[in-house]
């Protein structure tokens, strides 16, 4: 935080430097709509970066002058020369507590009241005292143009490529054994600077992020929804660049999902969801890629809808579209022209949106991929490398030639020999059937006019359109590389994406993978050639996470329950009433653990979801994705144990997921019946009442909200309170120990047992 | 209007290739083909921690490909793009003035398309070169 205040302050002070010019040249002409807006953008800079450091006083003078700015750019307000000194004398201010907050000295804030009073219509002009400017504190930081730090980039790719070179030519002739611990020296500190060079040009995914908040409420406003948006991972860097080639799609996805996703509050409260809609953006990364997730507990995606309408347009035969599995029926959102809205919106649903996301993605070297829960919500995982620059390679040899192709474009390798293959060659072309999936084969080297090959290993390309297999000689390796373009020559040629030099000094040319697919003359229409019974047994198959337990076990759980697996320390994780508990962001999570962590440790959780609640499992290790054998030995009685498996000649445990949650999970906040308390005016309702009730399962509200109905209403008999407007079952407590009368039907307010049962009956009645 | 040129040979031919065009002259490495691109393109080298494409001269002129092996090349500049161009030999520079191409000169195909004047140097008359005449342009390659 520290260090983005600092940037902050920085570039607030180093805007108002040079603003100070702007805003006197606005003052002698307030009509100088360049002025103004540049004006406009320092405040609205200002804003934005307050409300995520949370310095709420800057936040109100900026949004204040803000919106005056905003209505003198909408012609709602004339700038004359009172406006112009309010606003003035507010951008003053922001200087002051700038340097304020910089020196770590309070300012006293009686005047900003009068000074935002001043910015309204027809208001009085106030006299501002000037407090006396305080000492500059010695910046410690320097802000450079992008520029330099491009050229110190590629400087330093030169760098690592004339080191490596350096070292191969002293490897070929006899070398001099302190020539070659100078060179080791010299490569630890070039790999040391490319660290640091790499470095300068992160920025954390902030910078992207702030926006957020914004775009959700502007965006949520226009539409009549309200949606609650959380922001995790904030503080993940990426590349400079990336976050800039990232914008666009996150706010595409981000609108499509308030628009498309989230229903509107009346049809969530029908579906029984909260009134607002929850969206998640977080990102994290993983090895050399970021994460950037985009979540809604909207309608999700409507399959039938898309496929109806990729019928109505004639995208492709009817017996394809029949073959689709749920997740390809899901990929129809990235089709040009689809959208699953009938009506077309200002905020989105114009069919343009999801294709051009993913053209956006794939073309940085990412990957676009849905997780669709229909009626339940979506998520959006854009899925990007760190950097652009560095690229990470699968290195392929053909026709005695070394070819790289982009890792993330490969799907998995495979080679022939292995009993999933078969290759049949049908009609003059030649097809893989791998798992029970058809691929055309492309020859790698046949198609670079480099000879024929036999089939050995075969890549497996995955592109935008479809996947192919590409058969090369070998694969050789994976290496990070520094992708430069190649001449336009051989960039026409349509089959590579760029060039690069290795360590090993020999040029190579990095293939690119759709361009190879569009050479060979693939067509892709995305038919899926499974032979219905295969379907069947490839559905069939469940994959699960095989782990080692924090008690030494090996155990194996489902896939499809597994969230994300990440690691929190142990100090996260606290034993609260009751059982293990995670602190995640704002939320609890209930934690299942086999032995004892060990404090000041980390741990990885695996994040278990059954769709409506978020468990999760403290685990040793993650070992590897296994096919689930279908075999189960079924448990003798293991608690969360459902039986064990054979995996790779090993007993394994499988866990019982549905055993798991039932003993983890508390009540699902989803079905939760409602129980309405008539307040007294003492509070104990709410103070001693409330847990108890909660605790046996029902979410207790004090006012029911448009459309809630109440499964039971709880009164004091002394209460007074307005017990109308509720249908439920009314129950009633008393503060005295015996009843009243005889007909006095109220239960003693401390009586537990009595309480419970009467709610028990309120709830049988209501089923 | 005197300028600097490198004498060189292409193709059995004496050429003049204006310095200004000469980034450097280099005995080439290994050379790695680029299969699919234009036949003039013989591959991809590596000079000084850099790829710079390697155009075949003869092949360009619409000649048949050299038996030799050549290795010699002059280094040029296009649109950001290094090029290295195979010639026979080099010779030194001099400073010469060009003359336009007569008219009436009709070149051979080859040559036509990368004349731009002739010199005349120790009695003999050489063509000027322009090099990124040689250069297949992207549209043109496809």
């Amino acid at each position: 935080m520290d260090e983005l205040l600092q940037e902050f302050i920085a570039e607030t002070r180093e805007t108002l430097d040079a603003l100070s010019g702007e805003v006197v040249a606005w003052e002698a002409d307030p009509t100088d709509r360049a002025r103004l807006d540049s004006i406009f953008r320092f405040v609205h800079t200002v804003k934005g970066s307050c409300g995520f450091l949370d310095l709420p006083r800057l936040a109100r003078l900026s949004h204040a002058a803000e919106d005056v700015l905003a209505a003198v750019r909408d012609g709602g307000r004339i700038p004359d020369t009172a406006l112009v000194n309010a606003v003035l004398a507010i951008i003053d201010r922001i200087g002051e507590l700038v340097e304020a907050i910089d020196a770590g000295v309070s300012l006293e804030d009686s005047s900003e009241d009068l000074l935002i009073a001043a910015l309204a219509e027809n208001a009085a002009p106030v006299a501002v005292t000037a407090t006396a400017p305080q000492a500059r504190s010695h910046s410690r930081s320097v802000r450079l143009g992008v520029d330099l730090l491009d050229r110190m980039m590629s400087g330093m790719s030169e760098m690592v490529l004339a080191r490596n070179d350096l070292a191969r030519r002293l490897r070929e002739g006899d070398c001099d054994p302190r020539m070659e611990a100078a060179l080791e020296r010299l490569s630890l500190t070039v790999a040391d600077m490319r660290e640091t060079v790499t470095r300068t040009r992160m920025q954390t995914i902030d910078t992207l992020f702030s926006a957020v908040p914004r775009l959700v409420r502007d965006t949520a406003a226009e539409l009549g929804k309200t949606v609650v948006l959380s922001i995790e991972g904030g503080d993940v860097e990426l590349d400079r660049e990336m976050i800039e080639l990232m914008r666009d799609p996150l706010v595409h996805v981000i609108r499509n999902s308030i628009d498309h996703g989230i229903e509107a509050p009346a049809d969530r409260a029908a579906a029984g969801k909260p009134m607002a809609g929850l969206m998640t953006v977080s990102a994290r990364q993983s090895g050399n890629q970021i994460l950037i997730d985009i979540t809604d507990d909207g309608r999700g995606i409507d399959t039938d809808r898309l496929v109806a309408k990729a019928r109505d347009q004639r995208l492709m035969p009817e017996e394809a579209l029949r073959a689709l599995s749920e997740d390809a029926r899901c990929e129809l959102v990235f089709h040009p022209g689809l959208s699953s809205r009938d009506t077309v919106t200002a905020t989105s649903g114009r069919g343009v949106g999801m294709d051009i996301v993913r053209a956006n993605v794939e073309h940085i070297g990412g990957r676009v991929i849905l997780s669709n829960r229909p009626g339940k919500g979506l998520a959006v995982t854009l899925r990007v490398p760190l950097t652009l620059s560095i690229l990470t390679t699968i290195i392929v040899a053909a026709g005695g030639q070394q070819f790289a192709l982009a890792r993330q474009s490969v799907d998995e390798i495979v080679k022939v020999r292995s009993n999933q293959v078969r290759i049949d060659r049908i009609g003059g072309v030649t097809m893989a059937t791998v798992r029970g999936e058809r691929l055309p084969v492309v020859g790698l080297s046949e198609l670079l006019g480099l000879g024929v090959a036999a089939i050995d290993t075969l890549v497996l390309v995955s592109t935008r359109d479809g996947s192919y297999a590409l058969a090369v000689d070998e694969v050789i390796d994976s290496e990070e590389l520094v992708i430069k373009p190649a001449a336009p020559a051989v960039m026409a040629t349509g089959v590579y994406a760029g060039q690069t030099l290795p360590d090993n000094g020999r040029p190579m040319l990095l293939l690119d993978g759709a361009g190879v697919a569009t050479r060979a003359g693939l067509v892709f229409d995305r038919i899926a050639a499974i032979a219905p019974d295969e379907t069947e047994a490839a559905a069939d198959e469940k994959r699960g996470l095989l782990f080692d337990d924090l008690d030494g076990h090996r155990r194996v759980v489902p896939l499809a329950v597994i969230d994300r697996v990440e690691t929190v320390p142990v100090a996260a994780i606290r034993f609260t009433a009751g059982r293990l508990r995670l602190a995640s962001g704002d939320a609890l999570v209930p934690v299942h653990a086999t032995a004892a962590m060990a404090p000041d440790t980390t741990v990885s959780l695996l994040r278990l979801t059954d769709g409506a609640v978020d468990i999760a499992y403290a685990i040793g290790d993650a070992i590897e994705i296994v096919a689930l054998p279908r075999d189960i030995a079924p448990a003798q009685g293991a608690g969360v144990i459902a039986g064990v498996v054979m995996i790779a000649d090993e007993q394994v445990e499988v866990i019982d997921v549905h055993a798991l949650f039932a003993a983890t999970a508390g009540p699902s906040s989803g079905a939760q019946p409602l129980c309405l308390l008539h307040a007294d005016a003492g509070g104990w309702m709410t103070n001693f009442l409330k847990p108890v009730i909660e605790a046996s399962g029902y979410r207790c509200v004090t006012r029911l909200a448009p459309g809630e109905t109440a499964a039971v209403a709880l009164a004091m008999s002394d209460g007074g309170a307005d017990r109308t407007g509720s249908a439920a079952p009314l129950v009633t407590l008393r503060a005295e120990r015996e009843p009243t009368g005889p007909r006095d039907e109220s239960i003693y307010r401390y009586d537990r047992e009595a309480l419970q049962a009467a709610l028990m009956r309120s709830r049988e009645a209501m089923v | 209007m005197s300028e600097q040129y490198l004498m060189a040979r292409i193709a059995d031919r004496p050429v003049a290739i204006p310095t200004a065009q000469v980034e450097s002259v280099i005995d080439l490495g290994d050379i790695l083909p680029a299969p699919l691109a234009p036949p003039q393109v013989r591959g991809l080298v590596a000079i000084r921690s850099r790829v710079v494409t390697v155009i075949d001269t003869e092949v360009a002129l619409g000649l048949p490909r050299s038996v030799h092996d050549r290795r010699r090349a002059v280094i040029t500049a296009v649109d950001g793009h290094h090029y290295a161009i195979l010639v026979e030999s080099l010779d030194e520079v001099e400073t010469l003035v060009a003359q336009p191409l007569s008219s009436g000169l009709v070149l051979g195909d080859g040559w036509r398309d990368c004349a731009t004047g002739i010199v005349e140097h120790g009695g003999e008359p050489m063509l000027v070169l322009d090099l990124s005449a040689w250069i297949p342009a992207a549209a043109l390659a496809a």
